[in-house]
């Protein structure tokens, strides 16, 4: 009984349950979708949405997309560390889409236009995005601008200024980039022999453990650096932070600048790794940045519960893709990611409840003990004292 | 140049009606980020309508009203949504707003999709094409094209002002912005003011959903959702100060930016210029980062919004 108690207490099994109920909900949810729009094959739409790469027989084709799919969740993790260090610096860097579609761009357009060798590609879009970064952070520090406001403005911004940048690495065939393979195989990332675990899927570059190692730093640096601490004050109560001495200015330039960067590094690394190419007619920004906040939440605002939240969703995502199309869409998984932001909303509700619950059963639970002890106390014949 | 006015106009309509939105939520004490979201949802609404109500054959007006009412229900559902979260179970506004908008295009493409499925097998689209019966509701003027929706722009414009500034109702909904424990020691009720609120801007966002998918265009991609739009109606109301004949004009300003972009081939001299089209569509988003830049230092915004009612705190 006390050890259950002590286990609820706990802040951060607290916020895994939270974000457990919160899939079970998304997917209880989207299946009702489902239910609505063709009740035959519903059940068997979002076992595929969760299957992903399990439907394939072979153990060999299972690697292969289970490769492709992490492939997809290094770039998700980046935007979700990007979303989560802005936002436990009191920011809601919603433009990390616009962050990610800058590193994108400019690393392709240094691949295929300029020639350059992967690490210039990807150190120059990171730049891009800490760039776009920080003109959010000034905007916010010295003119007070709602970084969420300036955020999406910067994400248009970015769409069409790079749209624009890649018209020259158009290939003709098609309205999409080259692919890097025919024209830049030089900025192509290097796999230090990790395709050879995943049955010689190409696409399984060092993104892959970079973006892990990236998570675990954030994670220091938040946690256990004085910068962090630093930054996460500011973010708590931005008046103590500058009674303090703490720059309240710098701090969330430098956040905003971070965070940028992380989001541009996964855009730069996930094109960089040749596994997709740009539209440059694209009219919608690209739907990782938002499907980073949603990461970000899910994962409990913690870098390494990122890691796996950023996993689960690439997942449903990918597996999207394998629903029967004849009557329903791959999006029923963006729908699923989103109803499950939504309850993420409510992650402090969930938690008050537990913790009401928790009073509650305590207070009882004290109150029969002090009964008992009273009635252990006054039946020895009343006579102790 | 006609071309320009007219395109100036239905665009400044939406961001008019929208940015109201979220001026009636905001002075509630609720920022309603989910703007773009309320405003696919009220362009589902009304688009499904215009695909389903058999026009010619539908009286104009009665086609006008249907897809009136539709994009209003469907916005203040949608944005109940919100309500509840935030008002309610005090949940974190920006995270509600952003899952809405995604949800939104989420709900509206899953919904338009296996709808198109369901009807043809072959049609996997996420489009709605109501080109005819969107003629209900087009008067053209000596070549003007003058739709109803900027009609019932103005009228709600000078609605939303009497609400706020000239009733009961709007004195009371503004002190729940403003300070709320204050509001409720003389008796409001911060909750319901705040529910009114948040369903005002659904309605008026789902009317502006509408508006912007009939402005121009005769079918609609609901996968790409309304294009910022809402986020650009949220610069509209800062730049307008919170106040709904300020919020009319900077409507206005936005709108010839914005309509720029879909004309400026008539226009010999920006021809010339040979400036790739890309610029234009930026220019919107551009001039709104300026424009706030200078307008954000001193903030007119409620005193007490995004920050969850608590009885008892002071």
């Amino acid at each position: 009984m006390k050890q259950k108690h002590s286990l609820l207490r706990n802040n951060g099994f607290q916020t895994f349950a939270t974000s457990i109920l919160c899939i079970i909900l998304g997917l209880i949810v989207g299946y009702i979708a489902l239910l609505i729009i063709e009740p035959s094959g519903a059940w068997n739409a979002i076992i595929n949405v969760m299957k992903n790469f399990f439907k394939y027989p072979s153990a060999a084709a299972r690697m292969k997309y289970f490769g492709s799919t992490l492939a997809k969740t290094a770039p998700l993790i980046f935007c979700s560390l990007s979303v989560l260090f802005a936002y436990k610096v009191g920011l809601f860097n919603i433009g990390a889409a616009g962050q990610y579609c800058l590193g994108m761009g400019v690393a392709i357009y240094m691949a295929i236009c300029l020639q350059c060798p992967w690490y210039l590609c990807l150190i120059c879009g990171i730049l891009a995005g800490a760039l776009s970064g920080a003109l959010c952070g000034v905007l916010k520090a010295y003119c007070n601008v709602n970084v969420v406001i300036s955020g999406i403005m910067l994400n248009w911004i970015s769409l069409y200024g790079m749209n624009m940048l890649l018209k020259p690495a158009m290939d003709p065939a098609g309205k999409d980039t080259y692919r890097l393979v025919s024209k830049a195989k030089q900025a192509i990332l290097p796999t230090l022999g990790l395709d050879k675990l995943f049955s010689n899927n190409q696409y399984v570059t060092i993104a892959i453990p970079l973006a892990i190692i990236v998570a675990i730093v954030v994670w220091i640096v938040l946690d256990k650096t004085k910068l962090g601490y630093e930054l996460k004050a500011t973010g708590n109560n931005p008046n103590a932070a500058k009674y303090c001495g703490m720059k309240e200015n710098q701090n969330i330039i430098l956040t905003m600048i971070l965070s940028g960067g992380l989001a541009a590094m996964g855009g730069a690394l996930y094109y960089l790794s040749d596994i997709e190419q740009w539209n440059v007619n694209a009219s919608a920004v690209p739907a990782m940045g938002f499907n980073g906040i949603a990461a970000a939440f899910l994962g409990g605002l913690n870098p390494v519960g990122s890691i796996f939240s950023s996993y689960f969703i690439t997942h449903i995502t990918v597996g999207g893709g394998n629903v029967d199309l004849s009557h329903y869409c791959a999006q029923i998984a963006d729908f699923i990611s989103a109803v499950i932001i939504y309850l993420c909303g409510f992650v402090l509700f969930f938690k008050t409840l537990i913790n009401n619950h928790l009073r509650k059963s305590e207070e009882r639970f004290t109150a029969k003990e002090r009964a008992a002890v009273k009635a252990a106390d006054v039946k020895p014949e009343g006579g102790n004292k | 140049m006609l071309l320009l006015i007219q395109y100036t106009l239905i665009f400044a309509s939406v961001l008019l009606l929208v940015a109201l939105g979220g001026c009636v939520s905001e002075h509630s004490g609720v920022i309603n980020l989910g703007l773009e979201g309320i405003m696919v949802m009220g362009a589902l609404g009304g688009a499904l309508v215009m695909k389903f109500l058999p026009y010619p054959g539908t009286p104009s007006f009665l086609m006008f009203l249907a897809v009136l009412g539709a994009c209003i229900l469907f916005g203040v559902l949608y944005s109940s949504l919100l309500a509840v979260a935030c008002i309610n179970l005090k949940a974190d506004q920006t995270i509600v707003g952003t899952a809405l908008n995604m949800l939104g295009t989420a709900l509206a493409t899953v919904a338009v999709k296996s709808m198109n499925t369901a009807m043809n097998p072959d049609d996997h689209s996420s489009e709605i094409f109501y080109g005819k019966a969107k003629r209900a509701f087009l008067t053209t003027i000596d070549k003007f094209e003058l739709n109803w929706f900027m009609i019932v722009a103005v009228i709600l414009l000078i609605v939303v002002y009497v609400l706020l500034y000239k009733t009961k109702f709007g004195l009371r909904l503004r002190a729940c912005g403003e300070h709320p424990q204050a509001a409720a020691s003389v008796g409001i009720s911060v909750f319901k003011m705040r529910w009114a609120g948040v369903l005002l801007s659904g309605l008026l966002g789902g009317v502006g959903g509408i508006t912007y998918i009939t402005a121009g265009v005769s079918t609609w991609k609901f996968e790409n959702g309304v294009a910022g739009f809402g986020f650009l109606a949220l610069a509209v109301m800062i730049f307008g100060a919170w106040h709904p004949f300020k919020i009319a004009g900077a409507a206005l300003l936005f709108g010839l930016f914005r309509a720029l972009g879909n004309t400026y081939q008539g226009f010999d001299f920006l021809k010339a210029m040979n400036i790739p089209s890309g610029v234009y569509n930026m220019l919107p988003y551009i001039v709104s980062l300026i424009v706030l830049a200078f307008t954000s230092k001193n903030s007119a915004a409620p005193k007490a919004e995004g920050i969850p009612y608590d009885k008892g705190m002071r």
